[in-house]
């Protein structure tokens, strides 16, 4: 299988801090991938660096094609769909108007409208509360939405910072099927930043550990999941 | 009783032009959090280029469109050439940058045209309005136009997709830009049509003030008032804010002996501080909360 | 960590003497020049020269609301008016000597600021803006009321007799006025040094770094802020005060919105906050429309706001950020010698 997104050499700064320390890793097509460590070791920041977010320095190459000197908006317009930490929700405008702004880059308006109702039937929790305003939803029901979002760009590839977070267990759990299951059927390759280790070795293929602005560990998800020393000095359970 | 209709009526026609003032410093607040001090001078220019269109021979509503145009490009110029590159500069910085642009517009429509003051057309005419001798055709039309105006943006924002990512821009600009909303652009959009909503604001007075290069102070300090009693942060109670203050303006002058037109901007100041102190989040905006 | 802190020590310490001394050199070179040019210059020379010392006071004013406890006004134009009248009403209508009459400024000032702090306490940012704004524009229109006319004489103002100089000095009325505002500005500028040193100086400054964490550490914000308010207006004043003083006139199209423009944009030009800086910017909004309406007539507006873009985007800290450069090069010069 060929690399959809090529990182060699990424370094990040925030102000005169630098964040990120050469990483260098690639996504398969097609391929579910995640990105673990603590607070503060740089996922979040590495993805912020592949849409042009902050300021760094590096190759990243997206599906051949270099992505330095893209604006965010355009980097998004090449298939790449960021579902930001906090999951950036429109909080006045309704359900539906969130879902139409994720398509805010294709002008096929048949296909907009087909794909509204695919992620309805995806999320039936939406299509119940369409026309509320997305910040009467719960978190749950928020991060559900910031995913139909992130899919209605029709993306090839899908960052996710934190999905989990402030979540309940089983509502991550179906996010986590829901996930999958997107990777499956409509192939998008998926790269997942966490700090609940566990269920994103789960459905991830690959995973990679990085520790303060380097990646410490990469590997078959399983086998990261199955190493009790990397577990316990960094993923923590 | 007919008194106080009539005021009531004429309260609402020149809230109409508070409205027009208000929506167009709220357009630009949305996009960018800062007041545009200059405002109201850009309406007087644009006012300006109508009434030349006008000396030229232009039809009134040919020059009226065109008007709207220049000033549309206009504003988008001043907002790529000035405030884009200020994007990231403290507060004191935007409002020299305002000021300037305020010195610039005043200095340059006084050396242009002077500063007599001139007779500015109206569509409508000055006879009463269907008879009645409560409100005069123009007072009627100003009330009109307006809420055509408020109408056809109720449309843009509600129901076309440039207006929705104009929205999305402007409440969270990080999360537009990561569906591929160029939020740039959109900033530029919204100082465009602020500037043309202003020059609207400015055509409707300029029959009702007379046209000179200092027209604007008053009516843009009672617009900030009616963008602050609605809400900097709702351009839907920026108009309601605009036609309270215009009514309100109008019985306290009429019913409180001593308070006309002497007092017309100390009014408008006590109103500012007032909202401001009492209740700043506006009868319709809402509440930002600041962290460490 | 210690051993670092040693090291370092001494080079700051030299940093720290090396920038005094070019200051200090600085600060008599300009006490000089500020004594002496007077005896080499026409009366109405003298004239523009003290209007440039009564503007660098009210900008100094400014600066320290601003600079001291990070709130700003557009409205300074309110309190400069509120000044001059004071002053020249107690001269023609009670016959007091012009020099008394500025502390009376400077109170009358200092309670209308506290009183309009007061609001002005839930304000910041753009609504400070707006609300100060508000005040500047409201003013001429409060001067003219018809109530108060008889002390204010309305729309037409009030002529103020210009003061001779005191024990027989032969100096002219302008030489004299131009060395009185001299030390007026000297002792305000003295003044205002020692109250950002002070406690209450350090109170204001942590308010305007964080003004949320200085009320955790206790720092009692609704005084500092009103004090701070009341104190830049008693400034104010008294520049307004001198203004009258000297212009010899008072009338509510003085004090326009413009004037307050003319202070703000003043403070931008001197560098935000930096006490000499206002020196700079008072020059700037004195000299330049002259220079403006040299270059052309009539858009002498449109070049000053030129000139202030110009300022904006090439040295946005002003007259500060030249200082500094200045500054850099002498240090040079010294070490090289």
């Amino acid at each position: 299988m060929s690399s959809l997104l090529e990182i060699e050499d990424l370094r990040a700064y925030y102000g005169q801090v630098q964040a990120l320390h050469g990483l260098q890793f690639s996504l398969e097509d097609g391929s579910v991938t995640t990105l673990l460590g603590a607070n503060g070791a740089g996922k979040t920041t590495t993805l912020r660096a592949i849409c042009n977010m902050i300021r760094s320095t590096g190759n990243i190459r997206f599906d051949g094609k270099p992505l330095a000197g893209r604006s965010t908006e355009d980097i998004v317009k090449l298939g790449i769909a960021h579902v930001p930490q906090g999951r950036g929700t429109f909080t006045r405008m309704t359900v539906e108007e969130n879902l139409q702004l994720g398509a805010m880059t294709r002008r096929d308006s048949r296909g907009i409208a087909d794909d509204v109702e695919r992620m309805y039937d995806h999320f039936p929790k939406l299509r119940e509360r369409s026309d509320q305003q997305a910040g009467t939803l719960s978190g749950g029901e928020q991060q559900m939405l910031a995913v139909a979002r992130a899919l209605m760009l029709r993306p090839r590839l899908m960052l996710l910072d934190e999905p989990s977070f402030g979540l309940a267990p089983l509502v991550v759990r179906d996010l986590f099927a829901i996930l999958a299951r997107i990777n499956r059927d409509d192939k998008v390759t998926i790269l997942v930043v966490e700090q609940n280790a566990q269920l994103a070795l789960a459905i991830a293929g690959q995973a990679y550990v990085i520790e303060t602005g380097r990646i410490v560990m990469a590997g078959e998800a399983s086998a990261v999941a199955d190493n009790e020393d990397i577990r316990k000095s960094y993923l923590g359970y | 009783m007919e008194l106080f209709v009539n005021q009531v009526l004429a309260g609402i026609a020149t809230g109409a032009i508070y409205a027009c003032m208000a929506l167009a410093v709220v357009m630009i607040y949305q996009a960018i959090d800062h007041l545009n001090f200059a405002q109201g001078e850009m309406a007087m220019f644009s006012t300006f280029i109508a009434w030349q269109l006008i000396q030229w021979g232009v039809p009134y509503w040919i020059a009226f469109v065109l008007t709207l145009a220049i000033s549309f490009a206009g504003g988008i110029i001043i907002e790529r050439l000035l405030f884009k590159p200020l994007a990231h500069a403290p507060i004191l910085t935007h409002v020299a940058g305002f000021i300037a642009l305020f010195a610039i517009i005043n200095s340059v429509a006084g050396l242009t045209w002077d500063f007599t003051i001139k007779q500015f057309p109206s569509p409508f005419g000055s006879r009463p309005f269907l008879g009645s001798q409560l409100i005069s055709t123009h007072q009627a039309g100003m009330i009109g136009v307006t809420l055509v105006l408020l109408l056809m943006l109720y449309g843009f924002f509600r129901f076309t997709r440039i207006g929705l990512a104009m929205r999305a821009a402007a409440s969270l600009p990080e999360s537009a830009r990561l569906v591929g909303i160029n939020v740039g652009w959109m900033i530029a959009l919204g100082w465009g049509m602020a500037s043309a909503i202003g020059a609207i604001a400015g055509m409707l007075i300029a029959p009702v003030v007379f046209l000179e290069p200092n027209m604007m102070g008053g009516i843009l300090l009672y617009g900030f008032a009616s963008a602050v009693l609605g809400g900097l942060s709702s351009p839907f109670g920026a108009v309601i804010g605009g036609f309270l203050v215009g009514i309100f303006e109008n019985l306290v002058g009429t019913y409180i002996p001593g308070v006309g037109n002497e007092l017309k901007l100390p009014i408008a100041l006590a109103l500012i501080v007032t909202v401001l102190v009492v209740k700043p989040n506006g009868l319709f905006g809402r509440t930002v909360v600041q962290r460490v | 960590m210690s051993t670092i802190q040693e090291t370092v020590a001494p080079a700051a310490a030299a940093r720290v003497t090396i920038r005094r001394s070019v200051s200090t050199i600085a600060q008599i070179v300009v006490l000089l020049l500020l004594l002496a040019t007077p005896l080499f210059v026409k009366n109405f020379v003298i004239f523009q020269l003290t209007m440039w010392l009564v503007y660098a006071i009210a900008i100094m004013a400014l600066n320290l609301l601003t600079g001291g406890s990070g709130q700003f006004s557009l409205g300074q134009s309110a309190f400069y008016a509120l000044g001059a009248y004071t002053s020249a009403i107690l001269m023609e209508h009670a016959d007091v000597n012009y020099v008394l009459t500025l502390p009376a400024s400077a109170l009358v000032c200092f309670v209308a600021g506290v009183l309009f702090g007061l609001p002005a306490l839930r304000l910041s940012g753009v609504y400070l803006a707006l609300a100060t704004f508000a005040l500047a524009t409201a003013m001429p229109q409060l001067l003219k009321l018809g109530v108060f006319e008889s002390w204010t004489g309305g729309v037409q103002g009030l002529v103020v007799t210009k003061p001779d100089a005191p024990f027989h000095l032969p100096i002219s009325q302008d030489m004299w006025l131009y060395y009185f505002t001299l030390l007026v500005t000297l002792l305000i500028y003295a003044a205002s040094v020692n109250l950002l040193n002070s406690r209450t100086g350090r109170a204001m400054m942590a308010i305007r770094d964080n003004e949320i964490a200085a009320s955790a550490l206790g720092v009692n914000l609704p005084l500092y802020k009103t004090l701070a308010f009341g104190i830049s207006a008693a400034f104010t004043g008294i520049a307004g005060a001198l203004g009258a003083i000297v212009v010899q006139f008072v009338a509510p199209d003085g004090y326009t919105i413009q004037l307050a423009i003319a202070i703000f944009l003043g403070m931008v030009v001197g560098g935000v906050g930096w006490l000499p800086g206002s020196l700079a910017g008072s020059a700037f909004i004195v000299f330049v429309p002259n220079v403006a309406e040299n270059i052309s007539k009539g858009l002498s507006g449109a070049v000053f706001g030129a000139l202030l873009i110009v300022v904006i985007f090439v040295v946005p800290h002003g007259a500060r950020q030249v200082a500094l450069y200045g500054e850099a090069l002498a240090k040079k010069f010294l070490k090289n010698n």
